[in-house]
């Protein structure tokens, strides 16, 4: 028996009103994959990825992780809703997520933030956990910032701690939600390359973005979303020289 | 000394032999103050989750009652429960009438405690909803249950930032507290009052009564900006290291 997709979704449908954003999505992603998701603003590609999480609670379509599905019901109106919290809470657990407005927690300082996860949600025991998060913190080269709080951080700062945040969960998934575009130009540098190495480290990721040079040159597998449907997808290789729809060479000339 | 306090249009002499009548008023003052505080504070908190949260059955009945305390004059609910619940035989006839609500202290404690339960209910609520919504969905992303997010990350980042609205609160409640003078309390303005019409003196008894107000404000906003100098560092920008100074002078 072959070892189950890190990570599967299966024709995921999501709808606001009467509008459908995604339009039967299926992925996978065996360990150690760096998928990066292309596409067009308001191509669905966010919240395809909200909807892994269940931040965003698709209309249909299942998600598996490590092999285990979400277990989803209809409620009373007809409407999709997680069978289970509890496994839906385990489950996010391992999917840890990075967003675009970084989101940390601003009473809490970096290392209060860092183990948060850790010690409240898996329980480790706070020495530990500690331990382990000043190695992450070493590891996004943060460690003499532990005691500030977010506020007092640039913009890289406050998201390569939210990546050392995501990290301190242990996660079997990581989810990135265009974790660049909301840093000036001069910061974003410092973010890719933590990324990098968490991609080099065989990290499995699931990185939805704007920036070109990360999905060509760091990306295992890119899909290009176009109007909530999977439009183009492949090795960055073969994609980006050999463009084989019309909506995939707009979108690259737009980008260039 | 002497010649400079004659000049002082006061009875000090009189002032400092009724000294401790104002003491015993200070205690009293602060009691009622600090017991309403605590239990309304306490009371506030669930009530403002609930209302927070948008439940079906609570929040309806939590808007009701805060509408109506907040709507109210402090002095008519404090006169509501001291003198009109004695109205009733079954009132007082019940085991509550005697150890309770025929006391003047404990009716003026339970009014002053509906009464900042009320608003601190609403001002927390406030705080609540405003917690950033990335942050929460930090939080969820993370795995917490409702439960944990609410107490790990809402309410701690909702009760700092509530910190400058509270103090006003608590100054608020102290002002307000002069209403248990009017159902026969010896608070501070209760002496004020008493010597008034003992002595006929109604600088001596008022302007005493002022400053005892006007130093336990002041102690007050000393110790709010400690606390919001300890609490809200996070708040505040990357240039300014120093907190800038929340809370607001006392206005009403």
């Amino acid at each position: 028996m072959t070892e189950p997709a890190a990570l599967r979704i299966d024709d995921l449908h999501k709808s606001f009103g009467n509008h459908e954003v995604i339009k039967g999505v299926s992925m996978e992603a065996m360990k150690g994959d760096v998928i990066a998701i292309l596409g067009a603003s308001g191509s669905g590609k966010s919240t395809f990825l909200r909807c892994i999480n269940l931040l965003e609670t698709p209309n249909s379509g299942d998600v598996y992780l490590a092999g285990e599905k979400i277990r989803m019901k209809k409620n009373r109106h007809g409407e999709s809703v997680p069978e289970d919290i509890k496994q839906v809470e385990r489950m996010r657990a391992r999917l840890a997520m990075v967003f675009q407005g970084f989101n940390l927690w601003s009473h809490m300082t970096v290392m209060e933030n860092v183990l948060e996860g850790p010690v409240y949600v898996q329980k480790t025991p706070k020495a530990e956990a500690r331990e382990k998060a000043r190695a992450l913190l070493d590891k996004v080269g943060l460690s003499d910032r532990a005691d500030y709080y977010p506020a007092h951080l640039s913009g890289g700062q406050q998201q390569r701690v939210a990546i050392a945040r995501a990290l301190a969960m242990d996660p079997d998934v990581m989810l990135f939600d265009e974790p660049t575009s909301a840093l000036d130009p001069e910061l974003v540098g410092e973010v890719l390359s933590v990324m990098r190495d968490l991609a080099d480290e065989g990290r499995t990721m699931l990185v939805v973005t704007h920036e070109m040079s990360f999905a060509r040159d760091v990306s295992s597998r890119t899909v290009f979303l176009h109007q909530g449907e999977i439009c183009e997808q492949g090795p960055p290789a073969k994609l980006f020289s050999n463009p084989e729809t019309e909506q995939f060479r707009a979108f690259l000339s737009r980008m260039n | 000394m002497e010649t400079v306090l004659s000049y002082i249009p006061l009875d000090i002499g009189l002032i400092a032999q009724n000294f401790d009548r104002f003491l015993y008023g200070v205690w009293i003052t602060l009691n009622l103050t600090v017991l309403s505080l605590i239990i309304g504070g306490m009371m506030a908190v669930p009530l403002a989750v609930a209302r927070a949260a948008r439940h079906p059955v609570f929040n309806p009945l939590v808007w009701t009652y805060t509408y109506v305390f907040r709507g109210t004059p402090l002095l008519v609910q404090t006169y509501l429960i001291y003198y009109g619940l004695g109205q009733f035989d079954l009132v007082r006839e019940s085991w509550l009438w005697d150890p309770i609500l025929s006391s003047a202290w404990w009716c003026a404690l339970i009014a002053f405690t509906l009464n900042t339960a009320a608003y601190t209910t609403e001002l927390l609520c406030g705080a609540i909803v405003d917690t950033p919504k990335g942050e929460v969905e930090a939080a969820i992303a993370t795995g917490h249950s409702y439960r944990a997010r609410m107490r790990r990350i809402i309410l701690p980042s909702a009760f700092r930032r509530a910190i400058p609205a509270y103090s006003n609160e608590v100054i608020f409640m102290l002002h307000g507290s002069v209403v248990a003078s009017t159902i026969t309390l010896q608070d501070i303005l209760g002496v004020g009052r008493w010597l008034n019409g003992r002595y006929y003196l109604a600088y001596e008894g008022f302007i005493t009564a002022a400053l005892l107000y006007f130093l336990i404000v002041f102690t007050i906003t000393r110790v709010f900006r400690w606390i919001e100098r300890r609490y809200l560092r996070h708040l505040t920008g990357r240039e300014s290291a120093d907190v800038a100074e929340m809370t607001p002078e006392p206005v009403r």
